[in-house]
C-alpha cells in the first residue's frame, strides 16, 4: 500500500468531518473556540492511532462475532487513559473539554476506522491511517473552531482583535451548523479541483 | 479465513482476556495519576482561596450547613490570631446547564464580599461563561448582601445581569447568597 497516499487521504479526500461526515456530535459541540477544537482533535488522534495499532495487531485472534465488543473495550480503555492523564497533567484543558472526552468512545470515526480499516490492514498501514484520519479531524475542528471564534467572539486563540461581542449566534449551536455547512461546501470545491477524475 | 473461529469457547476466552488486560492497564494508570489529580484539585482550590480573601498565613477549614441540606466547606484565613477573611465554597443548581456551578466566595469579617472565583461551570460558551469575567463579577466586590440586593435588576434587585445570560447570572447570585446565608447562620449560632 502506498503510505504517502494513505497519509494524505485524511486531509481532503477522505476528511472525516468534511467528507465522511462522521463524529459530528463533538465536532459541533466543542468547536466554540479554536483552542477547544485543537485539544479535542489531538485527544481523538491519540485514541485513534492507539486503537488502530492494537486492533490491527490482535484482530487475527478475535473471533469475528465478538469483534465489535472487543474493539469497544480497547477504545474505551484508551479513552479512559487519556482522561486520567489529562486530568492529572493538563487540568485546564480537561476542564474545557469536559464531557466530550468520554464521548470519544462513541465517536463513530474511531470505531469506524477500527472496524473498516485496522482489522483488515497491516500494523504500519493502520498506524498511518490513524494518524491521517486523526490529523484530518484535528485540522477540521481547528478550522471550524477558528471560524466560529473569529465571527462569534472576535478573537482567535483567545487573542481579541475587536472590542465587544461578535455575532453571538456563531458561538451557539445554530452557528456551528451554519459554519460547518459553508466549510463542507468549500472543501467539496477544493476536492473537485484537486481530484479530477 | 484468517480469523479465529467463532466458537463459544473462543469467544468467551477472547473477551475475558481483553477485558482482563484492559482492567489491569486502567488500574495501573489510575494508581499513577491518582496523586497528581488530587494535587491539581487541591492547588486549584488553594489558588481560589488566595484570590478571594486578603492575605493570610494560616488556613482552617470547617463545614457549615446550608439550606438545601448540603453542607458547604468554609475556610477561615488567619493573619496571626485574627480572622482576616472567610472563603466559602458555594454552589448553585440553577444554571443554564445541569452541571452544578461552584463558586468560591470570599467574605471579610464584617460579611462584605471581598472577591469571587468560579471554580466549576458549564454555561453557554461566550454567554454564561462571562460570569468569570472580572468586568461583570467585580460589581459584587465590596458589597454587603445585607444592603446590596443580590437579585437581578429586572427582578427588583441591584445586580446588572449578563446580557443574554440572565439565568446564569441568577445562578451566580444564588450561589453567593447561599454562601452568605450559611455564614450568617453560623455566626448567629456562635453568638446567641
Amino acid at each position: 500500500m502506498n503510505q504517502v497516499k494513505n497519509f494524505t487521504k485524511g486531509f481532503i479526500k477522505e476528511n472525516p468531518v468534511f467528507v465522511l461526515l462522521l463524529g459530528l456530535c463533538p465536532v459541533l459541540a466543542v468547536t466554540s473556540s479554536a483552542e477547544n477544537g485543537l485539544g479535542m482533535g489531538i485527544a481523538t488522534t491519540f485514541v485513534l492511532v492507539s486503537s488502530n495499532m492494537v486492533v490491527s495487531l490482535f484482530s487475527k485472534f478475535i473471533p469475528s462475532k465478538v469483534r465489535i465488543p472487543s474493539f469497544i473495550v480497547i477504545i474505551a480503555s484508551f479513552v479512559t487513559i487519556v482522561e486520567l492523564v489529562m486530568q492529572a497533567f493538563a487540568p485546564a484543558l480537561f476542564e474545557a473539554l469536559g464531557i466530550f472526552i468520554p464521548l470519544i468512545v462513541v465517536n463513530c470515526i474511531v470505531l469506524g476506522r477500527a472496524e473498516g480499516f485496522a482489522s483488515k490492514n497491516s500494523f504500519v498501514s493502520s498506524l498511518v491511517d490513524g494518524l491521517s484520519i486523526g490529523l484530518g479531524f484535528t485540522m477540521a475542528l481547528f478550522i471550524l473552531g477558528s471560524v466560529r471564534e473569529m465571527l462569534g467572539a472576535g478573537s482567535i486563540l483567545n487573542y481579541k482583535f475587536i472590542t465587544g461581542d461578535g455575532i453571538l449566534v456563531f458561538i451557539l449551536s445554530p452557528g456551528a451548523f451554519i459554519a460547518l455547512g459553508y466549510l463542507i461546501a468549500l472543501s467539496n470545491r477544493v476536492k473537485k479541483s484537486l481530484y479530477k477524475s | 479465513m484468517a480469523n479465529k473461529e467463532s466458537t463459544f469457547t473462543n469467544m468467551v476466552l477472547t473477551l475475558v482476556i481483553i477485558t482482563g488486560v484492559a482492567s489491569f492497564a486502567l488500574g495501573s494508570i489510575y494508581n499513577i495519576t491518582k496523586e497528581p489529580i488530587e494535587k491539581a484539585k487541591r492547588e486549584k482550590q488553594e489558588r481560589a482561596i488566595r484570590e478571594v480573601i486578603p492575605e493570610f498565613d494560616n488556613l482552617e477549614s470547617q463545614k457549615v450547613l446550608a439550606d438545601g441540606g448540603d453542607s458547604l466547606a468554609i475556610f477561615l484565613g488567619y493573619a496571626g490570631e485574627e480572622v482576616v477573611g472567610t472563603a466559602v465554597s458555594s454552589y448553585s443548581d440553577n444554571g443554564y446547564d445541569p452541571t452544578r456551578i461552584i463558586v468560591m466566595v470570599g467574605f471579610l469579617p464584617d460579611l462584605t464580599i471581598h472577591n469571587t472565583v468560579v471554580i466549576q461551570q458549564k454555561e453557554t460558551p461566550g454567554l454564561g461563561t462571562k460570569m468569570n469575567d472580572p468586568a461583570w463579577k467585580n460589581q459584587f466586590n465590596g458589597k454587603n448582601p445585607d444592603v446590596f440586593n443580590l437579585n437581578m435588576k429586572k427582578d427588583g434587585g441591584d445586580v446588572d445581569a449578563i446580557t443574554a445570560a440572565t439565568i446564569s447570572s441568577r445562578a451566580f447570585s444564588d450561589a453567593i447568597s447561599r454562601a452568605y446565608e450559611a455564614l450568617k447562620n453560623q455566626e448567629g449560632e456562635q453568638q446567641p
